[in-house]
């Protein structure tokens, strides 16, 4: 049986470029999987491509049809099936015809019952496809589907208008919402045709190509690359300043890119390069050029348009008169905003809408200057920073009344720094009032000074609390006000920025209400999720330090350096596991707190094992007062592994007599409680 | 050289090629196009409608006293509506820009995601902004609920900047420098109304009496909305008093709010704590509207109005749909 290739061209209408290569990691999952349930999927490999009109899946070694299989059919015990005589019975009966099989098939297996064997044929693929491809196109995830036809009709990220399905050159049929699969395509709206015949996954690229349809994303970045290059070479004195996100955008918002060279005058350049910035790359979607030297950018850009070319550079003048229009309006913002001080638009600030039952950006500045002063001393920083804090956190929203942000949403904060700087506020306030937004997702910075961090974390800490106290708490994948960023943005800014403020006090500051304990857990989560995943430390590792304290974000980090770093030493594993021994024996025994509270007494405990064990805990208790590195405090606790060792082989724990028990219980539970205060060894997971 | 107003007869004598009724402005004012019965109520049921008009669009915050060469307080929206949206509506958009001499191998059109959603309607589609040389030029939308209910039929939903696609036809960096006549500018057609309305919006306009007029309007919409209600119960949709109830004036009066309400907001009246109560009494009135008119025309969950004795009942469509984030 020979092995055939697969092709299908799901044809839509533009889709939004940033879900393409999700629905196409999306596409071949769930085509795998439809080809792995009807046992197809062995020795299968899948590619996929696609432009904002198209979705593409090409397979190669798919079997024909599937194997043949043999099955085997129990049916009802030997005595049921046939009768005193030895003649099958009317419950036989049933069975051989429901099997489809004559009387004389049946057999009696090793376990008493009647069964038969028979021959499944395999059935084609092409019926196989035609069944599973609706289901799975249709289930493709996308953030956001919608009807096209009626209301119940199927969902779709945009309509879909074609469909190629072809298997071994031959038309898969089905239907998806009125639209027939076949063996028809379409080039490029503009310079390709319409109707293209399609026969194979070969031919389908070529077919494309000749019809200004690049159908590999990795051609169309190299062509917008190379097109920009040709312009500006990366060593020549100006160049395009890399975006790779911008570069993905480009590649899946045209079908056949073309870069396109443009020029604005050079007394926009006076404006900032943020604003700058955000109108070419954000508002445009324009590479802008640098000088290679002095980084600072030029006055061109490149556009990339979904076309072959610009032969009268109208393309070329569209785009530079929207640019133009776009810097004239920054350019008027700048001169008007500049004339009002952002002090004196604090006032203006009542105007601004925080949250309808938290009140006004107004009511929200008076709270963050509250807490980057408590947030300061807490952290006991200096009253220098403080009082620069206190004046960021004051004028740090004045910028949401300015023209610029009305305009550029996205310079919030950003542009409340430049007017800062510009209306002469100290250079470190205008940092903090530019930085106040960070951490800005996964990967970005904290703010680059104390008091933007101290901002930061106010302005985040205001918005928790406030949403917390109200009852508007993030829900399952529902977090509208992004308020797990936020405590993640906190505690990203407490532990680089290492200020040593504990949850608790963020929790008191927050002023949550009755979910203040909620709040609390949620900030113990984000520095669960930071432990693991920006910092990679091991879970059973994090589960230990966190158990033995998970208030000061700061030291939970120090502690979880230290136990990685002892891990790998001989003797901390099986401490790890005496630990969590000595932690079973005491559960059982009514509980760690129960005897951790009692004192023991000396002259009850053993010699030997036992007493030699005491002389380890009491030398070790003294060294570790003096010790300050986690590490190396680790390392002798860990160094007491074979003094443990030997009392577990030599001694009883569970003694016949109650206060020898009671005394050894209480002993155990004291060398337990204040050797976990770094880590919880019972939460180690040891190997093998 | 094509002026504003050979553009404007030109898509409008396109569509109407298209088979579409060439409507004329909606004489209440209103802030976009989307908001005129011919949308907002046509979109709504099962019975096919093709429709286009000129609408001017009046955004009081939007003023700049006539200053900027890119914001008006009123602009003019090229509105279409193709219900159901037939397969090549994206073929046909592109063909009405050829119809005004945009010559598509030369300039280049994408289109880029934008979704479009209207608290105060209780609408909201997917669609895209039309860039044309990196000028976004239309609105496209594929409409997916309005006045709180699901669309029988998803419309395709077209909006023209004119004034924007006009300036780029005619090359000029001002809106106020479009040739709008054989001898008459943007400028001297629209200038003084662009001045005096930002002088009104954000600096004349009597707060109290506005107030007092979204008063007036808001109620009688609820008195009608009411009158309604009880004209529900004991009968059929097909009762004639039914039939010929007032849902079009009922309507009006959510427009007049709607008006006011962007007034009050030029104007800095709206205070902290009332914007989104105001924002939601509006939007009560508009799906209020739809379902009385839904009811009316297709006797729209008529039963359960009638049990019940209220719209407010009735309900509307779950808001929460597949992977909507809001």
């Amino acid at each position: 049986m020979s092995d055939l290739n697969f092709l299908l061209e799901i044809g839509t209408e533009e889709i939004p470029d940033w879900m393409i290569p999700n629905a196409l990691a999306d596409l071949q999952k769930r085509f795998l999987a439809a080809l792995e349930k009807f046992d197809l999927a062995a020795g299968v490999s899948c590619t996929t491509e696609a432009t904002p009109r198209r979705l593409a899946l090409m397979a190669n070694g798919i079997a024909a049809r599937q194997a043949d299989k043999q099955e085997t059919l129990s049916g009802p015990p030997k005595n049921v099936a046939f009768d005193a005589e030895g003649k099958p019975t009317k419950a036989a009966e049933g069975f051989a015809k429901r099997a489809g099989i004559s009387l004389d098939q049946i057999e009696v297996g090793a376990d008493g019952k009647i069964f038969i064997e028979r021959k499944v044929e395999g059935r084609p693929t092409k019926d196989i496809l035609a069944e599973v491809l609706p289901e799975v196109i249709l289930s493709v995830y996308f953030p956001k589907t919608m009807y096209w036809g009626a209301k119940n009709g199927p969902r779709f990220i945009r309509p879909i208008r074609w469909i190629v399905a072809l298997f071994g050159g031959e038309v898969v049929s089905f239907d998806v919402g009125g639209v027939k699969s076949g063996a028809i395509t379409n080039g490029h709206r503009r310079l390709g045709k319409k109707g293209i015949a399609v026969t194979d996954a070969d031919q389908y690229r070529a077919a494309l190509a000749a019809n200004f349809v690049i159908l590999s994303a990795d051609e169309r970045r190299q062509r917008i690359v190379s097109g920009y290059e040709a312009e500006f070479p990366p060593n020549a004195a100006a160049r395009v300043r890399p975006n790779a996100k911008l570069l993905d955008t480009l590649t899946y918002l045209t079908e056949y890119p073309t870069v396109i060279r443009g020029d604005f005058e050079e007394r926009f350049l006076s404006l900032p390069d943020e604003v700058l910035e955000t109108a070419m790359l954000v508002h445009q979607k324009y590479f802008s050029i640098e000088d290679s030297k002095s980084g600072k950018l030029n006055n061109s850009f490149i556009a990339v348009a979904n076309l072959n070319g610009d032969p009268d550079g109208e393309i070329r003048r569209g785009n530079e008169r929207v640019l133009r229009a776009r810097f004239s309006d920054a350019e008027f913002f700048w001169n008007s905003d500049i004339k009002k001080s952002l002090a004196d638009r604090v006032e203006s600030l009542k105007n601004v809408t925080f949250q309808a039952q938290l009140g006004s950006y107004h009511d929200k500045t008076e709270r963050m200057v509250a807490l980057v002063k408590s947030l300061a001393e807490a952290a006991d920083l200096s009253s220098t920073i403080k009082v620069a804090a206190a004046r960021a956190a004051t004028l740090s929203k004045c910028d949401l009344t300015t023209e610029m942000v009305g305009e550029f949403p996205e310079l919030q904060g950003i542009m409340g720094g430049l007017y800062a700087a510009h209306q002469g506020e100290p250079q470190e306030v205008a940092d903090a009032i530019y930085d106040h937004y960070k951490p800005i997702g996964a990967g970005d910075d904290i703010p680059r000074n104390a008091p933007g961090q101290l901002v930061a974390i106010a302005d985040k800490l205001h918005t928790l609390g406030g949403l917390f106290r109200i009852g508007m708490l993030p829900t399952g994948s529902k977090d509208p006000f992004a308020l797990r960023r936020a405590a993640y943005g906190i505690i990203q800014i407490v532990i680089k920025g290492e200020l040593r403020v504990t949850i608790d006090q963020l929790r008191e500051m927050a002023d949550a209400g009755d979910n203040a304990s909620a709040l609390r857990d949620f900030f113990v989560e984000r520095l669960r999720y930071y432990l693991t995943n920006d910092a990679g430390f091991a879970y059973d590792e994090i589960n230990a330090v966190l158990a033995a304290s998970d208030n000061d974000p700061v030291d939970a980090v120090r502690r979880c350096e230290a136990i990685s770093q002892v891990r790998p030493t001989p003797d901390f594993e099986p401490l790890a596991v005496s630990f969590k021994r000595i932690s079973n024996i005491l559960e059982k025994a009514g509980g760690v707190s129960t005897y951790a509270s009692k004192q023991f007494n000396v002259a009850l405990l053993e010699d030997g094992a036992e007493k030699d064990l005491h002389a380890a805990y009491a030398s070790l208790r003294e060294a570790l007062k003096k010790e300050s590195d986690y590490a190396v405090s680790l390392e002798r606790i860990a160094s007491v592994r074979p003094v443990v060792d030997k009392f577990f082989d030599d001694v009883l724990v569970m003694a016949k007599d109650e206060k020898v028990r009671e005394n050894r219980l209480t002993f155990l539970a004291h060398i337990l409680s204040e050797f976990s205060e770094i880590a919880n060894f019972a939460e180690i997971v040891a190997e093998g | 050289m094509q002026n504003y107003q050979d553009i404007i007869l030109k898509l409008k004598s396109y569509w109407a090629e298209k088979g579409c009724v060439i409507q004329e402005p909606l004489d209440v004012e209103v802030g976009a196009g989307t908001m005129c019965p011919e949308t907002f109520l046509r979109v709504l049921g099962p019975d096919p409608y093709k429709v286009a008009y000129v609408q001017p669009s009046r955004r009081p915050a939007d003023g700049r006293y006539g200053d900027n060469p890119n914001r008006l307080y009123k602009h003019m929206q090229l509105q279409v509506i193709l219900k159901p949206a037939p397969e090549d509506v994206i073929e046909l958009y592109m063909k009405s820009l050829e119809a005004i001499g945009i010559d598509l191998s030369k300039h280049d059109i994408k289109l880029e995601e934008d979704n479009w959603e209207s608290p105060t309607l209780g609408a909201w589609g997917v669609g895209w902004q039309v860039m044309l040389d990196g000028l976004e030029i239309t609105q496209f939308t594929y409409f997916q609920q309005c006045g709180g209910i699901d669309l029988d039929f998803c419309p395709a939903e077209l909006t023209y900047g004119l004034e924007r696609l006009t300036a780029f036809i005619q090359n000029v960096d001002s809106v106020y420098d479009i040739q709008w006549s054989a001898d008459k500018t943007y400028r001297d057609v629209r200038f003084a109304d662009e001045r005096q309305y930002s002088v009104y919006n954000f600096e004349m306009a009597d707060v109290d009496m506005v107030w007092k007029e979204f008063a007036l309007h808001e109620g009688e919409c609820q008195r009608l909305l009411g009158l309604f209600d009880e004209l529900v119960v004991g009968t059929a949709p097909d009762d004639p008093n039914v039939k010929r109830f007032p849902v079009l004036a009922a309507y009006d009066q959510t427009l007049k709010c709607s008006h006011l309400f962007n007034i009050l907001d030029a104007r800095g009246a709206i205070s902290v704590t009332e914007r989104v109560g105001v924002i939601q009494r509006v939007r009560n009135l508009a799906v209020r509207v739809a379902q009385a008119w839904m009811a009316q025309r297709h006797g729209y969950r008529y039963a359960i109005w009638a049990a019940a004795g209220s719209s407010k009942a009735v309900g509307v469509a779950k808001a929460d749909v597949p992977g909507r984030s809001n």
